[in-house]
């Protein structure tokens, strides 16, 4: 099967327009009758939920969090991208374009990338107008900052809750459209399968995991919002209940899965601090604008500061290694995630590590400290020479930019970073792999769309920062609402969906098979004990850092853990009740199928793209190595095991921006 | 780390609950006290026993999902936090642990420590949100300048997370903290503005209609807020309810 | 405006309004009560004046025993709903973690407090309502011609108990006010760059008044 992306003709700037107007659209009666289900309430799944439910089709909205306003987006804290320009700094549609393209390392799609760029600038309209408090400036205006890998300030934010405002924004969108009665909410739903009728996507199976019971849900159309797969590693900074199962199920289905090895390593994040340890917390990127990362040059400092015998703060600026400033003078600490990561790995492997587990190195905001603190002090008249006075002011305003991550961090490492330096380490983000869509944003199979971080997206093989929530909102806003509208005018004359066909009732039995052996089970291991060895194997073979022979280790040890959980699993209780670790092992299970696709995919890309590192393919200077051969999606279509899923090319070609090699330096 | 738990287990919402003891050892001071519990239901489950179920998600303090009553507060004995958030190293060796729901008859139990607070979302489907299409053809975000104080007022009440902890803190069992921070962000902004009358009015109405307790002002609320969100927006919600029944 | 005192906010809002009143009322009986500590003759004067100026006793007299009334069923009704919105209680509760005794206990403080009006009532209102409205005696005199009300008034602080009671329940009110004087501002609304200060004044009102009459009554029984 040839992958046919539909993307529009004509100059790239103009495409979205002609393919808005040419269209088919539903008039407002006929959209009465039509059903569209949408799994996941976060950015993508909530705004797409109102906006449909409010163009006048029946919506039925899923969660299996116990309301829509916890998804994970809530976490999001940096903040949203724009091409407002309202800093006047050079800033436009065509430069956001070109830094998200050469941010995701020329592995994405031009189209699909202008149009985000494009739509960008109405999500902060359309936020503002339903009261989302944005930071803003004396003068009452919105401010920006700026994040890593651009060169100017287009990011929106709510101090360090930036995905949470805007969550609630879609949240309180979707409870207009649930009070009048357009959307029904399903909480604690979790979906286990898509149920394709005639070739084409039409319900789902979903299990309310409150009452434990199965149910059947019919649509004329399926929308899955149902984010990244980040927990296959098991610690990621993604939420405990994050998981792969909507979009692997929709794989097994007939949906390709693109370019599953993508994988964000975010850099500014707590390290690990022992074997207990459940998931790991993310610092803001926007840290970096005002944090200096560094290691001890020496190793005797190192060792010294392990053993506790020296403080960083001892550490003169001569004796420290400002890596990230050393290697790359132009964007230095602002340098793109991936980047920054594997920069900091690089230090950590060479023995630099700043922690007692080795894994960990500084973010320091002394100098923030001192700039912010004498520049306050000269504002307000006071003597910027007094040391006790500047740090006093700098601390104030580090604390009026940070308080909340600065409090987080304290929290968690008991630690006062106002103080001390900071340590972080990278960690397992987002991933911009997932279902394979075309421009329309619908997946290889008819009327099944993905949107958010759960499809390949728009960012290629790295994304930058405060981009997620920018694609999120653009595509459940202001994409899907038309795209879909195509698709479903052919639907006008279906009339209601039953849901007591064959293929309802195949995939229920399908559903409801694994959910009675792993109950039935009765092995020796808790579902834990399987998920944490596979995100051993995952962040050890798959991790920062890839090679040929460790990425096949990790697909023959992946395929035998899969084969021990589903012999040797054990998960208590029974079916029909509120059983958290039966909806676990569900998760794990599909967790089990996809790592192996994950690593299959990352042996095939004989390159290194943004958040995807071959150890063979690296530049003499350690830079990632990419090659024009792999300049392709990767979409895999499911043939019964992970390892025999067949590789499907579409091939990326470049008409407007040149491809170049990617340089911060 | 030594430490005797006693938790609140019961099996669904219709049947009755008991407190049970668990003794648990090898607990370290950096662990966060799901991770605690994470070893117990490990424990548990290699046993042959039921784990005991607890809400969580996001882990780091911001999806309002987990909700214990710890020794008899909500989110436990540290302040600006959430459970997840709390560290043993609040607990010395040998202390006894009591973890019990959020309890309130707005917030029915469904199984062990998880509760129901669908009635938070029903508040906020009677009128927390402004009246505007999602198709972005709106004016620009920067037509309207509103005033720094405002909108930083705005943000603090938007912070709330709906975790519930207000509900569980209040011995009346008030929601009046949740539904404040909800009214007063929409009631500091010009486009909230709007529809405020309706909005106290529907919001105030429907809490009232989930059973939730009368505020006495004992402030428990704003002490226990994981994100602090304080008095003053109940101050506020009252000066805004007062002002619309006079209006509508 | 009509379902208003339905509503949890309005029922508040009510409490706050009779709670106002009966503060105030409260300041204009103690500043009578300490005119006895200074001048009998003054104290008297006001007494009588009080007690038989048409406006106090068909106007404000009914208003306040309503407003009593008022707010102690009010407060009744709010309590009874607030235990019925947890109906399993918690084995462990840590209230004073985030709560003072005061607020948590207004109920309780609230009761003893109209334990003690109904003894008021007994020594001083129903006497006087006897008097004045069941006999007829307009006069406020003694049969030796003088006012009544000093007289009356010492009469009533001998007792040690009466004033140990008396001083009890000025306790009470006090720790009832403690809560109650900024609590009322908060129902109305008032929560702004002033509430520092009048939590302060509120704290110093809710000691003052009550110790107030506390010394009146004790200067009385030593005198």
């Amino acid at each position: 099967m040839a992958l046919d992306s539909k993307i529009p003709k004509g100059p790239l700037a103009d495409k979205w327009t002609n393919y808005k107007n040419n269209i088919n659209l539903v008039n407002p009666a006929n959209k009465r009758n039509i059903d569209v289900i949408v799994v996941g309430t976060g950015l993508a799944g909530g705004s797409a939920a109102a906006t449909l439910a409010e163009l006048g089709y029946n919506v039925k909205a899923f969660c299996f969090q116990d309301s829509p306003r916890r998804a994970h987006s809530i976490a999001a804290q940096g903040g949203i991208n724009a091409a407002k320009n309202y800093q006047g700094d050079g800033d436009s549609t065509y430069r956001l374009f070109y830094d998200t393209v050469k941010g995701g390392d020329y592995r994405s799609r031009e189209a699909n990338v202008y149009r985000l760029a494009e739509v960008s600038a109405n999500i902060i309209d359309q936020c503002v107008a339903q009261g989302v408090p944005f930071a803003r400036e004396y003068g009452g205006y919105l401010d920006n900052r700026s994040f890593g890998g651009v060169l100017v300030s287009r990011t929106f934010y709510a101090a360090g809750q930036t995905g949470q405002q805007l969550l609630l924004g879609a949240y309180s969108a979707m409870n207009r459209q649930i009070g009048r009665g357009k959307i029904t909410m399903y909480n604690r739903h979790e979906m286990l399968d898509v149920v394709v009728v005639g070739g084409k996507a039409r319900g789902i199976i979903a299990r309310n995991l409150v009452t434990g019971e199965v149910e059947r849900h019919s649509a004329h159309a399926v929308v899955l919002g149902t984010g990244g797969y980040g927990n296959v590693f098991f610690l990621s900074t993604n939420a405990m209940g994050s998981n792969v199962t909507a979009a692997w199920k929709a794989h097994k289905r007939g949906a390709f899965f693109a370019n599953p090895c993508y994988t964000q390593i975010h850099p500014t994040c707590i390290p690990v601090s022992g074997e207990h340890q459940s998931k790991l917390t993310l610092m803001s990127e926007s840290l970096r604008n005002d944090g200096r990362i560094w290691v001890p040059k020496n190793m005797d400092d190192v060792l010294a500061i392990r053993e506790g015998k020296l403080k960083p703060t001892d550490i003169p600026a001569e004796n420290r290694d400002y890596y990230l400033e050393r290697r790359y003078p132009a964007f230095g600490n602002l340098v793109p995630r991936d980047v920054a990561s594997r920069a900091a790995k690089e230090r950590c492997d060479a023995g630099y590590g700043v922690n007692r587990t080795g894994e960990a190195v500084f973010l320091d905001f002394a100098s923030a400290i001192e700039r912010y603190g004498k520049e306050r002090a000269h504002i307000r008249g006071f003597d910027e020479n007094d040391p006790k006075i500047v740090k006093k002011f700098g601390q104030e305003v580090i604390k009026e930019k940070y308080g909340n991550l600065f409090q987080m961090y304290e929290k968690i490492v008991d630690q006062n970073p106002y103080e001390t330096p900071m340590m972080i380490y990278p960690a397992v983000h987002y991933t911009m792999g997932g279902l394979w869509v075309d421009y329309n944003l619908m997946t290889t199979v008819p009327g099944l769309y993905c949107i958010g971080e759960a499809n390949f997206s728009d960012h290629g093989a790295n994304r930058l920062g405060a981009s997620a929530l920018m694609q999120g909102l653009a595509d459940g806003y202001f994409v899907l609402p038309y795209t879909i509208g195509d698709y479903l005018s052919q639907d006008i004359r279906t009339g209601k969906i039953p849901t007591d066909t064959p293929e309802f009732d195949e995939a229920e039995k399908n559903v409801k098979d694994s959910l009675e052996h792993l109950i039935n089970n009765n092995g020796a291991h808790s579902v834990d004990h399987f998920h944490k060895k596979l995100g051993k194997i995952m962040w050890n073979k798959c991790g920062m850092a890839r090679n040929a022979q460790g990425l096949k280790e990790a697909i023959v040890e992946i395929a035998a853990l899969r084969e021990e959980f589903w012999k040797d699993v054990r998960v208590p209780g029974v079916l029909n009740e509120y059983n958290e670790e039966l909806a676990k092992a569900m998760r794990v299970a599909d967790y089990l199928e996809l790592g192996e696709l994950f690593a299959k995919d990352a042996l095939e890309r004989e390159e290194s793209a943004g958040g995807h590192f071959r150890e063979e393919f690296q530049t003499e200077e350690g830079e990632a190595l990419r090659r024009p051969e792999f300049q392709y999606v990767a979409a895999w279509e499911y043939k019964g095991t992970p390892k025999d899923a067949v590789l499907h090319k579409e091939e990326l070609e470049f008409e407007n921006i040149e491809v170049k090699e990617r340089s911060y330096k | 780390m030594k430490l005797t738990l006693k938790i609140w287990r019961q099996k669904n919402a219709d049947t009755k609950g008991k407190m049970v003891d668990y003794p648990i050892d090898g607990i370290d001071g950096d662990m966060s006290f799901l991770e605690m519990l994470d070893i117990l239901n490990e424990d548990l489950i290699n046993k042959g026993e039921e784990p005991v179920a607890f809400d969580h998600d996001c882990r780091e303090g911001i999806c309002g999902m987990c909700s214990l009553h710890i020794n008899g507060e909500p989110h436990g004995p540290d302040k600006g936090i959430t459970t997840c958030q709390l560290h043993m190293r609040m607990f010395k060796d040998g202390d006894t642990i009591f973890i019990e729901p959020f309890r309130a008859n707005a917030f029915p139990v469904i199984k062990d420590l998880v509760v129901d607070r669908s009635s938070f979302d029903r508040i906020q489907h009677a009128g927390g949100f402004i009246s505007v299409n999602t198709s972005g053809n709106t004016i620009d975000a920067n037509a309207i300048p509103i005033n720094k104080h405002d909108a930083d007022e705005a943000f603090e009440a938007a912070t709330c997370i709906g975790c519930g902890a207000c509900v569980a803190s209040c011995k009346n069992s008030s929601a009046m903290l949740f539904v404040a921070a909800k009214v007063s962000q929409f009631a500091l902004l010009p486009q909230g503005k709007v529809e405020a009358t309706e909005r106290v009015l529907n919001m105030v109405k429907q809490m009232d209609e989930e059973g939730f307790g009368n505020c006495t002002n004992t402030g428990a609320c704003e002490v226990e807020c994981p994100k602090g969100i304080s008095l003053e927006y109940i101050a506020r919600m009252n000066r805004e309810y007062l002002a619309a029944s006079l209006k509508g | 405006m009509g379902g208003i005192f339905n509503s949890s906010v309005g029922r508040k809002f009510a409490m706050a309004l009779s709670a106002f009143f009966l503060m105030i009322f409260l300041v204009q009986h103690f500043a009578i009560n300490l005119l006895s500590v200074f001048s009998a003759d003054t104290f008297n004067e006001a007494s009588h004046f009080m007690g038989t100026f048409w406006v106090v006793q068909y106007i404000f007299q009914p208003i306040l025993i309503f407003g009593v009334i008022f707010h102690f069923v009010m407060g009744m009704v709010l309590e009874i709903r607030n235990k019925n919105a947890r109906s399993i209680g918690y084995v462990k509760y840590n209230g004073n973690a985030n709560s003072t005794w005061m607020s948590r206990n207004m109920i309780y403080t609230g009761a003893v407090i109209l334990l003690f009006l109904g003894l008021h009532f007994y020594d001083f209102w129903l006497p006087e309502i006897n008097t004045k409205f069941i006999q007829g005696d307009m006069s406020g005199t003694l049969a030796s011609g003088e006012y009544r009300y000093y007289e009356e008034l010492q009469h009533k602080f001998v007792d040690v108990w009466r004033v140990a009671l008396y001083c009890l329940s000025f306790v009470f009110l006090s720790l009832h006010l403690l809560h109650g004087f900024s609590s009322a501002f908060q129902s109305v609304g008032a929560n702004n760059k002033y509430t520092k200060g009048l939590r302060g004044f509120g704290k110093a009102y809710a000691i003052v008044i009550p110790l107030g009459f506390i010394f009146i009554a004790l200067y009385h029984h030593f005198n």
